[in-house]
């Protein structure tokens, strides 16, 4: 508990002190300008999307590597992990690499929005695939082909009988996908350019000496990722990661 | 005998298709341009920005910070582990402790940096006591190895809790009855048991504390050769411009990159051991 505290807990409430170190009135001030505003709305905005496109294409990819086989499916499953063990840096840079101004493929990405999305989509793919793929493996074939003979067409049973068993691991996933989106900041350093993504600004301003306006931020986005985390454990897969 | 749900070969194949296309444009292009433009110029050149004194300084704190944070945090892993699954603590009291130690998954980094700038830097909470005796933190490796636990510090619960909690504790009433020592136990049963999620946890947790940047990024001083890690060095370097310096970043990314390669392999292996031990 000590080490959890001394690491932890007491410089976390020192953020929470600091933010509201000079009344309620200048972290109000703080949070209440267009900058701040704006860095919330595109940080909310391009995680939402994230989770999103996240939630679809981690739940294909898992269903790829639990129903489908074919040769490398093991190299592939192994690939999916990459992402953890790649520092996010690196992740920020292979994307400028190929999507920015000396792009071989011609496409200009790179410090634009969609590179953010592009960005976060890389560091977050293993959440929904990672969650989802235990719960597929485990589902119970016989409901399928009970509901398949009985004349279901597959699209009807994968939204009648499959989908609602994997809803909260897919909904884990994506919120899991979706917090880690919020406080990024390692892949999107190179990339964001002028975009300006909170976890940017709070460097930012605590670059320039305005730690009082990075912590009422940083604040905003704790009391955010809390609700997640909450949210998680209410709706979520309880076994889920 | 009931008929299966047949998955035409058409929807199978579209299926795999579009999976494997965006895991490739996702995960494996850009990999493979980031090699291309590292060896670029030969070999030699690329060993070369690699084995420039700030570089090889940039490795080896890299390589030390780790070696203090994930042995510290594996201790504290499977003690809180320990705590979660079999304690005696009231409800109450680890349910408070479970969600702490998901404080560090969802916080930002940045925000864990000002977290400690806040505690442990001149005018902090307790920065001056350290500043009085001489002990610099912020700005320093006290405060990179502080920060690289604090992002990297849920691993090894996660992954040592669950198995506990699966096992049950049938093996080690046991142990116990027949006279074995609590310490004994540990390391005769309990260990054991959860050595492969163990591993998994600690290589989860090691490749965290080679790859952060942004927590370590705010408490470092930015000056090479005594506080950049491989990824700091890395995210400097990138600020200047010129082909020299674009060939030296890719070479730090490879290198950075055949690590993680690295470390996903022991992913892979401790992965699936942990799978079949279930």
């Amino acid at each position: 508990m000590l080490y959890l505290s001394v690491i932890v807990v007491i410089p976390l409430a020192a953020v929470v002190v600091k933010a509201f170190s000079s009344g309620l009135g200048t972290l109000w001030s703080s949070i209440d300008n267009t900058l701040t505003l704006r860095a919330l709305a595109i940080t909310l905005g391009a995680s939402l999307v994230v989770a999103a496109i996240g939630a679809v294409m981690g739940t294909l990819v898992a269903w790829v590597l639990v129903r489908d086989s074919f040769p490398g499916k093991r190299v592939v499953n192994s690939l999916i992990d990459l992402p953890f063990a790649l520092p996010t840096i690196v992740a920020g840079l292979t994307l400028i690499a190929l999507y920015g101004p000396d792009s071989p493929v011609g496409i200009h990405l790179a410090y634009t929005r969609g590179a953010v999305v592009v960005a976060l989509l890389f560091v977050t793919l293993p959440f929904v695939a990672r969650s989802v793929q235990p719960v597929l493996i485990e589902l119970d074939r016989e409901v399928e082909e009970a509901a398949a003979s009985l004349g279901a067409s597959n699209a009807t049973t994968f939204r009648r009988i499959i989908l609602p068993a994997l809803r909260p691991a897919i909904f884990s996933g994506a919120a899991l996908a979706f917090a880690r989106s919020v406080g990024e900041f390692g892949s999107l350093a190179l990339i964001a350019g002028k975009v300006q993504i909170a976890s940017i600004v709070i460097y930012d301003d605590i670059e320039s000496g305005t730690e009082q306006a990075a912590a009422a931020l940083s604040v905003m986005l704790m009391v955010i990722a809390l609700l997640v985390l909450f949210a998680i454990r209410r709706y979520g897969a309880r076994d889920g990661r | 005998m009931g008929r299966e749900m047949v998955v035409s070969r058409r929807a199978t194949l579209s299926l795999r298709l579009v999976a494997l296309l965006y895991l490739t444009l996702l995960l494996l292009a850009p990999l493979v341009i980031v090699f291309w433009r590292t060896f670029e110029y030969g070999v030699g050149t690329a060993w070369a920005f690699m084995t420039t004194p700030a570089a090889v300084s940039a490795f080896w704190l890299s390589i030390l910070i780790a070696a203090i944070a994930v042995p510290l945090n594996t201790i504290f892993g499977v003690g809180a582990a320990l705590v979660l699954a079999r304690g005696t603590t009231p409800r109450v009291g680890k349910g408070v402790l479970d969600a702490l130690i998901d404080l560090p998954f969802i916080v930002s980094p940045v925000i864990a940096g000002l977290a400690l700038l806040l505690v442990y830097g001149q005018g902090g909470w307790f920065g001056n006591v350290f500043l009085n005796n001489g002990i610099r933190i912020i700005y320093a490796v006290p405060g990179m190895v502080i920060a690289t636990v604090f992002v990297s510090l849920p691993f090894v619960v996660r992954e040592v809790t669950p198995v506990l909690r699966e096992v049950g504790d049938e093996q080690e009433e046991a142990a116990a009855t027949l006279g074995a020592s609590s310490w004994q136990t540990f390391w005769r049963v309990t260990l054991p048991t959860i050595r492969w999620g163990l591993a998994y946890g600690v290589v989860l947790t090691t490749a965290r504390a080679l790859g952060e940047i942004g927590a370590v990024l705010v408490v470092s001083s930015n000056v090479a050769g005594s506080t950049l890690t491989l990824p700091l060095l890395l995210y400097q370097r990138d600020d200047q411009i010129g082909t020299q310096v674009t060939t030296s970043v890719y070479a730090l990314a490879t290198e950075l990159a055949v690590i993680s390669v690295a470390v996903l392999l022991l992913m892979t292996m401790f992965g699936s051991r942990r799978e079949d031990a279930r």
